[in-house]
Parts: structure tokens; sequence; C-alpha cells
């Protein structure tokens, strides 16, 4: 996408950046972020940490110069992970759901990675140059977070608004709404249970590798009759062995396809929210242009005035719209094909997965179908 | 007569004879093993049908056992085998008739016993004073007799006994005198009147079994109604009776070991007496060095002989009656090919307490003997009650099923075992259409009865202190079982939660399910709504599975794990069976030793009057001493191979398992394989 646009500020591909490494230093995550420069076979690799992401994201919000900035629905940024306090894993999975889970913070990586590939390959954020020097200076950004927070504070005042359900001057932009109400109370719950399917599968292999340790303590070596329980004992072993990396497998695979696929579209579905909340910022303030041009129009002396200012209010209301639309189109599109990728994706590792342990389970099957028969 | 004529020289008494006595020992241990061993069925089922089990035993083997030694001492005076085998003093006889021909044939020809006993009493003692071998002979046998000349020397009361041991004795053999005298001294017949004689002789112990079981009152009550004999004996054929007849009845119990060593295999497959017969030399070493190997061996011939044909199922668990007084029944069905059943397939109906009676009464019966008799499932008040305010909600029909497969267990457990499939009371409750409602079974239900165990155990641990344990099998076979009861039930924990972790799985996907069926129903890209919802559909069936697996776990381990954490107490009970026999022998002992004392200071004190008195009751402690000795070396030797057995059994149980269990797991994964190949396509349409 970003090679269609003339500009193109960015000069590595989207689909090659990584986040190949994590380390983690006290209370600090630092990623390593690899990508493939466009025009030459030459890598990059920089090392970032949260707050870079977090540096990054607001730049892209406080991009200046670009019409219709606020009809762009941004890739959702994960929130932040905080090592140290996430040992209780109750509390880490509260806060990040999915992407606490799998070890030494891959999926976080996944979800992250996730990020920049969207924000890369978005057509007009990819634009931007925060993203590049994000990605290609080997010096960390600039520390200046003076913005930090102001979208927020802005989401919020929104939320508020919103409940007041307001009205959409624009049908198309209200039954939107409703739906991403609607979607990203599902998607939600969604994942939460799914997260809530793959920790029982994470606890039952669990208690499948405790129960398979402890069949080895009754292994008993005295007699012949206890030499042959105890090997039945050991094959039983082996064979919750199995079953438990089954379940580890499938837990696995859940995560790193179907659970992040869901985590990334309730996180897209409350960036929707937010963008939704952008726009009727935009539509109050026509609204109240308007109001503002009807008490006003006595005063004949700035009539001309007003009516310059609104012009371009509406001006800009329209280039927001058909952004907008241009955006939910996007949005839609991508999305599904996003979840489809990771929908194809875990049905293909389950199925792998299944053939995998099938065989292995015959082939145990086997063996102990034969265990007396020597 | 060739062997009276080996004997008759005395010069060679000690060349020839241990080897002559020791063959005829055997043929006349293999009688007693016989005849004591009917007497111990006997004493075993008090159920008023005694007649069956003997008839059952003796119908055919006769032949194998008696021909046998009958073949083995070819050469020798049949009539004298025969006569010797056929009485339970055996060795007496041999001696006695072995030295007067003439006498000998006097006896046998005449109808009047009662005379010539007496008379062979006394008549050869002084060739059997002779005789050093057979006081040799007797002293090797029996350890408990350890000082012979003592004993000797001071036990006119034994001697007594002995005398009135031959009396009692008459009674069996006025039978076999007077009736085939002539059958026996005719010789050309070899092995068909033998025959005719044991079954008669034996029909005579079976009427009199109290003779195994106390010896001692026996013999201390006929030595009173019977003093005439006693004079009759002199002195000097004191020293020689007593030791032949401590001899014969050491010879008596150690027939008694023997038989319940075999009794279990020869009552379950009467054509299998041979073996044991064949090798009768094994018997007397019931030491602890040579019966491993010995009880091994007779495994390794039990597994193969273990195929026999039946098919027990607890089926159909139907409600019978309303309110509290209602209980369930099951269809017991049984098929076999086994020809003690009266048919190949029938099928009775019980209720829980049926089988808990049958437990009973197989505890009762058996337990004493070291068996490990399979517990039945434990009474649940809860689970059942439940049931009977008739609420068809989930739990309790789970709660049905678990009993029913446990009972299911529990009767295939106690067919299973070859002893235990031989009661009477089994195959009644097999096969009897209306059994008589079991009684008190409240006390002995499940928890009751494990608590009974522990309090068993409790008792006796005080016990396990002061036994020290000669046998290092024993000792570490009870520390393994105490190990293995307590990795079994952590892994009964372990497969709990394996199980509620599965249940919990089923749930979740469950929800899950519903969820994505709600964000499929809600979606607006109309391909991918249709794969949400299929997938919705997948997440369903794949909970099923999860279920399905969580059932199959739970029944396949958890119950498996449970039945065996009862076992092991049901085995345990074995040991302190065993511990108490031991017990018992060392309190007769101990007594024994206390009458010894008392009867030395009377000695001291030379109060003949009450001398005898007190060699009477040594004589009688002797006998107890003996028998208990026996009893608990049989009951070692029982237990021994019971857990041997349980040791197999359980290792083959498991290994069922594993195999049943994998099965179920492949059967899921490949249904999971299907579910996922459907969902693929879906997948991949999404536009």
């Amino acid at each position: 996408m970003e090679v269609s646009s003339a500009e193109a500020a960015l000069s590595v591909s989207a689909s090659s950046i990584r986040i190949t490494d994590v380390t983690q230093d006290g209370d600090v995550l630092t990623f390593a972020i690899a990508s493939q420069k466009l025009n030459s076979s030459a890598g990059v690799c920089v090392f970032r940490i949260y707050e870079d992401f977090d540096w990054l994201q607001q730049s892209l919000f406080s991009q200046e110069n670009l019409p219709g900035l606020q009809g762009i629905i941004f890739p959702p940024l994960p929130s932040k992970a905080l090592p140290s306090q996430s040992n209780t894993q109750t509390k880490a999975l509260k806060q990040l759901g999915f992407l606490a889970l799998g070890q030494d913070w891959q999926s976080y990586c996944k979800a992250l990675e996730f990020y920049l590939q969207q924000v890369a390959a978005h057509p007009t954020l990819c634009k931007c140059k925060a993203l590049d020097s994000f990605l290609i200076n080997s010096e960390s950004p600039g520390k200046q977070r003076g913005r930090k927070g102001i979208f927020n504070r802005l989401s919020q005042a929104v939320e508020e608004m919103r409940k007041e359900s307001h009205k959409d001057v624009d049908n198309f932009f209200q039954n939107e709404r409703n739906k991403n109400t609607n979607l990203a109370a599902l998607s939600k719950v969604a994942t939460e249970k799914l997260l809530d399917v793959v920790m029982t599968e994470q606890k039952l292999a669990l208690a499948c590798g405790h129960f398979a340790t402890s069949l080895h303590l009754c292994v008993n070596q005295d007699d012949a009759a206890a030499v042959a329980f105890s090997k039945v004992c050991l094959k039983l072993s082996d064979v919750i062995e199995a079953v438990n990396r089954n379940f580890e497998k499938v837990a696995s695979n859940d995560l790193s396809t179907l659970g992040l696929g869901l985590d990334l579209e309730s996180r897209y579905q409350e960036a929707e929210k937010v963008w939704e909340c952008v726009l009727m910022i935009a539509c109050k303030l026509i609204e109240l242009e308007t109001v503002k041009k009807g008490t006003e129009k006595a005063k004949a002396s700035k009539r001309e005035v007003m009516e310059a200012f609104q012009k371009a209010v509406e001006k800009e209301f329209n280039l927001i719209s058909s952004v907008a639309k241009q955006e939910i189109e996007r949005f839609h599109s991508s999305r599904v094909n996003v979840l489809k990728n990771f929908l194809i994706g875990w049905c293909e590792l389950q199925l792998n997965t299944a053939k995998e342990f099938a065989e292995l389970y015959s082939q145990h099957l086997e063996a102990c179908r034969n265990m007396y028969s020597e | 007569m060739a062997a009276s004529s080996e004997r008759s020289p005395p010069p060679f008494p000690d060349l020839e004879e241990p080897e002559l006595l020791e063959d005829r020992d055997e043929g006349a241990d293999a009688c007693h093993r016989r005849s004591t061993g009917t007497s111990i069925s006997e004493m075993d089922s008090p159920s008023p049908d005694t007649s069956r089990p003997p008839k059952d035993i003796f119908n055919e083997p006769p032949e194998d056992i008696f021909s046998d030694p009958l073949s083995n001492i070819n050469s020798e005076p049949q009539k004298k085998v025969d006569a010797k085998i056929s009485s339970p003093s055996s060795d007496e006889a041999v001696d006695l008739f072995s030295e007067p021909l003439d006498d000998d044939s006097e006896v046998m020809s005449s109808p009047e016993v009662q005379n010539p006993m007496p008379d062979l009493l006394s008549e050869p003692k002084s060739g059997v004073l002779g005789e050093p071998p057979v006081q040799k002979n007797a002293a090797r046998q029996q350890d408990v007799f350890e000082e012979p000349p003592k004993g000797s020397s001071k036990s006119s009361s034994v001697k007594k006994a002995a005398s009135a041991e031959m009396l009692g004795d008459d009674d069996e053999e006025e039978d076999l005198f007077k009736e085939p005298p002539k059958v026996v001294t005719r010789k050309p017949q070899p092995s068909g009147p033998p025959v005719d004689v044991f079954t008669e002789v034996k029909s005579d112990v079976k009427v009199k079994p109290q003779v195994k079981d106390d010896p001692t009152d026996l013999f201390s009550e006929e030595a009173l109604t019977a003093p005439a004999p006693k004079p009759s004996a002199n002195s000097s054929s004191s020293s020689r009776t007593n030791g032949v007849h401590s001899e014969e009845q050491d010879l008596f119990s150690e027939a008694t070991v023997e038989l319940s060593l075999d009794s279990p295999r020869n009552d379950r497959k009467k054509d299998a007496v041979k073996p044991s017969v064949s090798a009768p030399a094994a018997p007397e070493a019931s030491s602890s060095s040579k019966a491993p190997s010995k009880t091994l061996e007779e495994l390794e011939e039990e597994e193969s002989e273990d195929k026999f044909d039946l098919n027990i199922s607890v089926t159909n668990p139907e409600k019978v009656g309303d309110g509290m007084n209602a209980y369930m029944a099951y269809k017991v069905s049984t098929q076999t090919s086994l020809t003690m059943f009266r048919s190949k397939t029938f099928t009775v109906r019980r209720r829980f307490s049926d089988f808990l009676g049958l437990f009973e009464k197989l505890s009762e019966k058996h337990s004493q003997n070291g068996y490990i008799i399979p517990p039945p499932p434990e009474k649940s008040i809860l689970g059942m009650t439940k049931v009977k305010v008739g609420k068809e909600d989930p739990s309790s029909a789970e709660f049905v099923e678990r009993r029913r497969a446990a009972l299911e267990r529990y009767l295939q457990r106690v067919v299973c075992h070859p002893s235990l499939l031989q009661d009477p009371d089994v195959r009644e409750f097999l096969e009897k259409e209306e059994l008589p409602r079991a009684v008190s079974t409240q006390a002995l239900s499940g928890a009751g009865f494990l608590k009974m165990l522990n309090k068993a155990t409790d008792a006796v641990s005080k016990m396990t202190i002061k036994m020290n344990e000669q046998d290092v099998w024993f000792d570490e076979k009870i520390q393994d079982v105490e190990n293995e009861e307590q990795h079994l039930r952590k892994l009964h924990v372990m497969v709990e939660s394996l199980v509620n972790h599965r249940k919990e799985l089923s749930g979740n996907t469950a929800v899950f399910a519903k969820s994505v069926a709600m964000l499929g129903s809600s979606e607006d890209n109309t391909a991918l709504s249709r794969a949400l919802s299929q997938l919705a559909e997948v997440e369903d069936r794949i909970e099923q599975l999860h279920q399905e697996q969580a059932s199959n776990d739970f029944f396949t381990f958890s119950e498996l794990l449970a039945d065996y954490i009862r076992l092991l107490g049901a085995v345990r009970g074995c040991f302190d069976q065993r511990m108490k026999a031991w017990q018992r022998w060392q309190d007769a002992e101990n007594m024994l030793q206390k009458k010894r004392e008392t009867e030395a200071k009377l000695l001291w004190a030379n109060k003949p009057d009450k001398l005898q008195q007190a060699k009477d009751e040594i004589a009688e402690w002797e006998a107890k001493v003996t028998q208990y000795e026996r009893d608990f070396e049989r009951i070692s030797a029982t237990v021994r191979k019971e857990v041997i057995r349980f040791d197999k059994e359980k290792a083959r149980d498991f290994k069922r398992q594993i195999i049943k269990y994998l099965e179920s797991v492949l059967h899921s994964q490949q249904q999971m394989i299907k579910y996922w190949e459907a969902f693929l396509p879906e997948a991949k349409a999404i536009a």
C-alpha cells in the first residue's frame, strides 16, 4: 500500500516488521524491532520500549497538516504491560487479557508487532514521519510527550456525551455506531470466554503433568508383579504426558491465533468507538456553529466572517465524513480479513495438532496392547 | 509282602526305614491332605449344606491321589499302604504293622478292631524302640516338638491321648476293616479296591470334621471315655508311642497347612489335583525360602487357568417402591460355560444390600483364611436419598450409573477370585431367584466398613511393634502396600482434579460457543457471520467431546483408583488376619511355657496327683501351639499367594484401563479432526 503513494515516507516494508526479541529489565520491557528496507535487502533493527510506542501513537494522533485526521480509525495500541506487577497472574489477565498469556510476553509482542504492521499498512498513517523514525532511527525518538493524554481525556469526555445517545446527523454513522456498540460488547465477551477456555486448557495440562509425575512415584522394582505394574504406570504416565502436551498445544494454538484475533477484534472495536466519538465532536462542532450562526444573524457586521467560518467548518466536516466513510470500508474489510486469517490459521493448527496427537495416541495404544504379549 | 521282608531284618532299619517311611509318609500326606481338606472346607462353610463341597472334591480325585502312592510303592503290600493311607494315624499303623506281619494280617482279618488295637500298641514296643529313625523322623518333621526326650519321659498323657486317638480312629477303621478285609488282602486288584476303601473312609472323615479342628479336645475327651487302653500300653512303650504320636499329630496339621496351600486350586480345578499330589515332598517345606518360588509357580499355573468363561454384567438399574423405602434393583446377568452353574445364561434381580450381604458372608467365611475379598462400593446415603426422593436430575442419574458400574466391577472381581467363585453363596447370589433379605448391612456399608478396618488396623498396629517379622517378604510387602495406598490416594486426587478441569473446560467451551454464536448473529459480513455460527456449532460439539471425555476419565481412572484404594484396604485386612494368627500362636506358646513351668514345679514338689493333670494340659497346649503355628503358616502362605495374585490382577486391570482410556482419547481426537476438517473450508470461504 505504501508503494502506491508517490510520496511514500515509509522506507520499510510493512509486512516485514517483526518484533524479534524482548528483554525484561526490571519493570521495563525492551522490544527488538526488525524490518526490511524497501529498496534494499538490508534489514533494520531498533530497540524500543513501550513509551516509544506510546509516543508513536500520540504522534499519529497529533499529526498536523493532515486533512481528515479525525476520520481515521487508529490501530489500537495494546495497553502497557507491567512485568513486575503482573506476577500476580489474575491482575495481569484483567489488565491485558490474552496478551498476558504465553511465555516471555510472546503474545504481547505479537500484538505490538501487529499494531506496527497495521499502522505501516495504513494508507494515511504510513506517511507519518514519526513512524519512519520510530522504525529506523537507532536512537530513541524524542521524549516529547506534551500531548500525551489529551486524546484520552477527550475520548473520555465524549464517552459521556455518547451516553446521552446523541443522534447522529448521518444515518450511516448512526447505524455503524449501534452495530459497533453491539459488536464491541460481544467480541469482548467472546474474548473473555475464549480466555477462560484457554486457561482451563492450561490448567488441565498442568493437572495432566502432575498426574504424570505422580505416576512416576508409583514405580517399584521389587518383584516381577511390581515391575509389571510399574511398567503400566510408566506407560500411563507417557500417555498422560501426551495428553498434557496436546492440551498445551491446543491452548497455545488458541492463544496465538483466535485469541490474538479476537483480542485485536475487540480492541479494534474499541478504537472504532473512540473514532466515532471524534466524529461526533466534529458533528457537535457543526451544530454549535449552526446555532451560533442563528443567534448572530442579526449582527450583520460579523455575518460574512461567520459564513466564511461556517463554510470552512462544513468543508472540513465533509472531508472528515468522506475520510470516515472510506475508513470504515477499509476497516471492515481489513477486520474481516484479519479475522479470516486468524480463523484459518487457528483451524489449521488445531487440525494439525489433532492429527498429530491422534497418531501419537494410536502409537501408544499399539504399544499398550503389546505390552504383555512379550 | 515284599515290604515286610524288607523291614523285618532289624539290623537295617537305619538304612532302609527312613526312605521307606518317607515314601509312605508322602502317601499318607496325600491322604491326609485330602481328608483333612474336606474337613477344612466343611469347617469353613457353616452353612448346612456342607455335604456339597466334599462331594465335589471326592467324586473323582481319589484315583489320582491314590494311584500315585500306589505306583510309587508298588512293590509294597498294597494293603499296608491302604491301611496306612486310610487311617489318620497312619504312621502308627505302619509301624505297628511293619514288624509283626502275622499280627498285621490278624488285624486285617479280625472284624473286631478294638481288641487288636491295644495289643498292637503294646506289642511292637520293643522293636519300635530299637528304631531310632522313627524318632528322628518325627523330630525332623516337626519343629515344635523340640525336646523329644523330655516329652517322652513324662508324656504318659500324650501316650494316653495317642491310644485314645487310636480308639477314636477305630470308628473309621472299623468300616475299613470290616468291609474290605478280603479286598485288602487280595493283592491282584491293585487300583480298584483301594478306591472303594477310600471313598468309604472319606465319608467317615466327612462326618467327623472336628478331628481336624480341635484334635486335642477330641483326644482328651476320648481319653476320658476310654481309659481302658491306657494301662495296656506299658511304660516302656510310652516313649515310642509318644514320639510316633506327636509325629502323627504333626503330620496331621502339616497336612492341614499343605491343604490350604493347595485347596483353592484343588477346589477350583478338580483336575489339577495331580500336581499337588505328585509333588508331595514340597509341602513340608513351607519355609520362607522355598515358598515364594512355589507360589509363583502356582501362579503361573493359575494364570493359564484363569481364562475361564464367566461374564457378569449388572444392568438396568430400576427404582422399586416409593419414598424412603424405595430401593434400586439391578439386573445381574451371567454368561458362562462353566459346568458348576446350572445353565449357560441366567439373570437375577438384586438390590444393593444384597451385594453388601454377599460381601459380608464372604468376609465372614474367608477373611480369616487370608483371602483378599473385593470390597463392594460404599453405601451413599446422600446419593441414595436423592434417588429416593425421585428427582430425575442428572446428578442422581450419574450416581446410579456410577454405582451400577461399581457393582459390576465388584462382582467381576469376586468371580475372578478362584476360591470365592467356588463359594456356594456366590453361586447362590448369581443363580438363585430369591435371596433372603440381607440384614444389618448398615453397619458394614461403605465408610462404616472402612472405619472398622481402620480400627482393626490400629489395634493391630500395636501388635506390629511386638511382632518381629521374620519374613522379609511380608515386611516389604506391608510397607509397599502402605506406600501404594498413599500413592493411589494422591493419584486419585489428581484424577479428580483432572476430571473437574475437564468438566470446567466443557462448560467454558459451551459458553464460548454461545458467545461466538451471538457474535456471528450480529456480524454484518455474511460470510464471516456464517463462519462464526459454524464455529459455534463446532465448539458445541467439542464441548460434547469434552464432556464424554470427562466421564471417561472418571470411569476409567477415578473409579479404578477408588476401587484399588478400597482393595488395598482389604489387602491390609489380610495382613492383619495373618498378624492375628501369629499373635494367637505366640499366646499359645507362652501358655505352653507356663504350663511346662508349672509341671516342673510339680515335679520338683513331687505331687504326682496333679502332675497328670499338668501333663494333660501341656499336651493340650502343645497341640494348640502346633495347630496355631500351622494356622499361621497356612495363612501366611495364603496371604502371600493372594497378594501376588492381587498384584498381577492389578497390573492387568490398569493396563486394560489404559487401553480403554487411550481408545477413548483417540476416538475424541478423531472426532476433533473431523470437526476441524469440516470447518476449515468455511473459514476459507470468508471473503
